[in-house]
């Protein structure tokens, strides 16, 4: 009796272990994450060098569109005060906040709001079964996300997203960009693991995808992050700074980034093969 | 033959479904047909922007509707064919309000197509005094001069009942109606040469007509004086009258003349698309390239696969480049 008490005991802790991160996941992917950068740090903090497409799976448009994208564009007011699209937020700099939103009758989530501090960047991922809206409904940042669960994992679509950015040095995507994600937290909770696919018919070859780490911070706070647009050259309004198409100037960014790191011209200029772990031969 | 009636065609094309797109584009292709086009079947959908004004989407341009205590104004009307549809939504959406004025941002016929129609189911504030012989009944409709020159002037001609029944020169004129002032500013030559962006002040929505699409490249109508310039222009105009809430996003709703519902921020992309281009041809022209030239080059190509709808980009490279050696 007393070792059938015992190995009783036994499977409900171990069914207890084994269940216990499916518990945690349900309600346990609200909280402050901070970003772990190892992945990509030098891309993600000082940023990409201009020219680098590296790993990237564009087309001929969008490297053109890199080409000729000049950094001064981003002291052009209209432009100051852009956050990243949702596209990219995950990857940059900044705490994440997940909030649950609670339907108070039913206890069932209804959707997921994360915020990450940099330009103070809010999303909504909707949890319960609400259609995307229609095809004259605005995009925004954001996007228009939706969201379930299967097994542990958060799974979210996107779409209505504005024409971003999928790397800081001009690469764009277009607003018919749309954005699948799975988040799913590691074994003891404290680790986030966020997977994202970008597929744009425009701009892209096949979908984008990248992961990004967070850890689970006990005590943290994140600010406001208020932008206000201001003059900061003496340009005519409505000048676009951009380097003009063919010129040597909007060669010289792969060519200079291919220089530098001594790495063929063909490497710099990404494409979906540059991707391949295989391709580093290539490189090297 | 493509004329002047049937170049307004190609700025609609693209933007219906496409059983419609086809049988306008044949309608481009032999000629000026119109009820050759079958929009029986189109279906007008509502959308609420915010504070009194409403999106109408059916076939053609978009039509910007506000609603107050005064009774109802629109902007643009489609065409005949789609306008009793158009008129079911508004009474739909404002049962018992008198239709009291019909802007027009320009003089295409997927603008203008529904005046009568709409004009006729409305009253004007004139109605029953001595104005009346002067306006007519109905509805009172506002265009710029240029508009109904183009009206007056088009081959085959434009039916004296869609034609405006006010008209004003200068760059802007404005009035109050449903407590709300509304601002029609004009640009010069832009997409014609008689193009409004509409500014309703309290509700903060800008109807922006056909200078700004969300579907495509803009048609420069050259046959009726549109410039790229004025396009940049009234672009830029704009976004100088939007205020974004935060982040830049929110705050002013713009309706574009076709396509989806818009921010500052998409208007900025879009001005910012069509200002490189601009520049770029301006660029290849000074290094001494004619036009054959500077089409094989594709100085759009790397937007045309977002906006560039069949050949439309050889024309609006072409357009760009006439405009420039003026």
């Amino acid at each position: 009796m007393k070792m059938q008490l015992k190995k009783t005991l036994s499977i409900l802790l171990l069914g207890g272990l084994i269940a216990a991160p499916a518990l945690k996941v349900q309600a346990g992917i609200a909280g402050y994450w901070g970003a772990i950068y190892h992945e990509d740090i030098e891309e993600r903090i000082p940023g990409p060098e201009a020219g680098d497409y590296a790993g990237l799976p564009i087309n001929d448009d969008a490297r053109l569109r890199g080409d000729t994208w000049q950094s001064g564009l981003l002291n052009v007011p209209e432009h100051q005060c852009k956050p990243h699209p949702a596209t990219y937020g995950f990857r940059g700099i900044g705490s994440l906040r997940i909030t649950e939103e609670i339907d108070p009758v039913s206890q069932q989530v209804i959707a997921f709001h994360t915020y990450i501090e940099w330009m103070e960047q809010k999303r909504t991922i909707w949890m319960d079964g609400r259609p995307h809206p229609s095809d004259a409904s605005p995009h925004t940042w954001g996007g228009f996300s939706t969201g379930h669960f299967e097994g542990n994992t958060l799974v979210v679509h996107t779409s209505h997203l504005k024409a971003g950015w999928i790397r800081r040095n001009g690469i764009a995507l277009s607003d018919q960009a749309t954005l699948d994600e799975y988040f799913f937290l590691g074994i003891d909770g404290t680790v986030l693991t966020h997977v994202s696919m970008v597929s744009d018919p425009i701009y892209l070859t096949e979908p984008f995808v990248r992961t990004n780490g967070f850890e689970w911070l006990a005590a943290a706070e994140v600010s406001s992050y208020p932008c206000r647009p201001a003059i900061e050259l003496d340009r005519e309004f409505g000048y676009i700074p951009h380097w003009m198409i063919n010129s040597d100037d909007a060669r010289e960014g792969s060519l200079g980034f291919s220089g530098r790191w001594e790495i063929p011209l063909e490497a710099a200029r990404g494409g979906a093969h540059t991707a391949q772990p295989q391709y580093i031969d290539v490189v090297r | 033959m493509i004329n002047k009636f049937t170049l307004n065609w190609i700025s609609v094309s693209g933007f219906f479904h496409k059983f419609i797109t086809s049988c306008l584009l044949l309608v481009v292709f032999i000629g000026p047909v119109f009820a050759q086009a079958d929009l029986s079947d189109v279906e007008v959908r509502s959308y609420h922007v915010q504070g009194n004004v409403w999106l109408l989407q059916g076939a053609g341009g978009n039509v910007t509707v506000q609603i107050g205590d005064e009774g109802v104004l629109v902007v643009d009307t489609q065409f005949a064919e789609t306008a009793p549809k158009i008129l079911e939504e508004i009474r739909r959406l404002a049962p018992g309000k008198v239709i009291r004025y019909v802007l027009n941002t320009h003089a295409h016929s997927d603008h203008i197509g529904g005046n009568q129609i709409i004009k006729n189911a409305g009253l004007s504030f004139f109605a029953g005094g001595e104005a009346e012989e002067t306006f007519g009944t109905g509805a009172e409709v506002i265009a710029h001069e240029n508009a109904m020159l183009t009206m007056a002037t088009s081959d085959p001609e434009v039916p004296f009942e869609l034609w405006p029944t006010e008209v004003f020169i200068g760059d802007q004129y404005d009035f109050v109606f449903n407590k709300e002032a509304v601002l029609l500013f004009y640009n010069g030559r832009a997409h014609t040469n008689g193009d409004l962006v509409i500014f309703f002040r309290k509700s903060d929505v800008i109807s922006a007509g056909d200078v700004y699409s969300t579907l495509g490249y803009p048609f420069i109508d050259e046959s009726n004086f549109g410039h790229i310039n004025g396009i940049i222009d009234a672009l830029n105009t704009i976004i100088r009258i939007a205020v974004p809430v935060q982040n830049q996003e929110g705050g002013t709703m713009i309706i574009s003349g076709h396509g989806r519902l818009a921010d500052e921020a998409d208007v900025v992309e879009y001005r910012d698309m069509i200002t490189i281009i601009r520049d770029r041809v301006q660029y290849l022209i000074g290094q001494g390239m004619g036009l054959d030239e500077i089409l094989e080059i594709r100085p759009s190509r790397d937007y045309d696969g977002r906006y560039a709808t069949g050949n439309s980009s050889v024309a609006f490279i072409t357009a760009i480049y006439n405009g420039l050696n003026e």
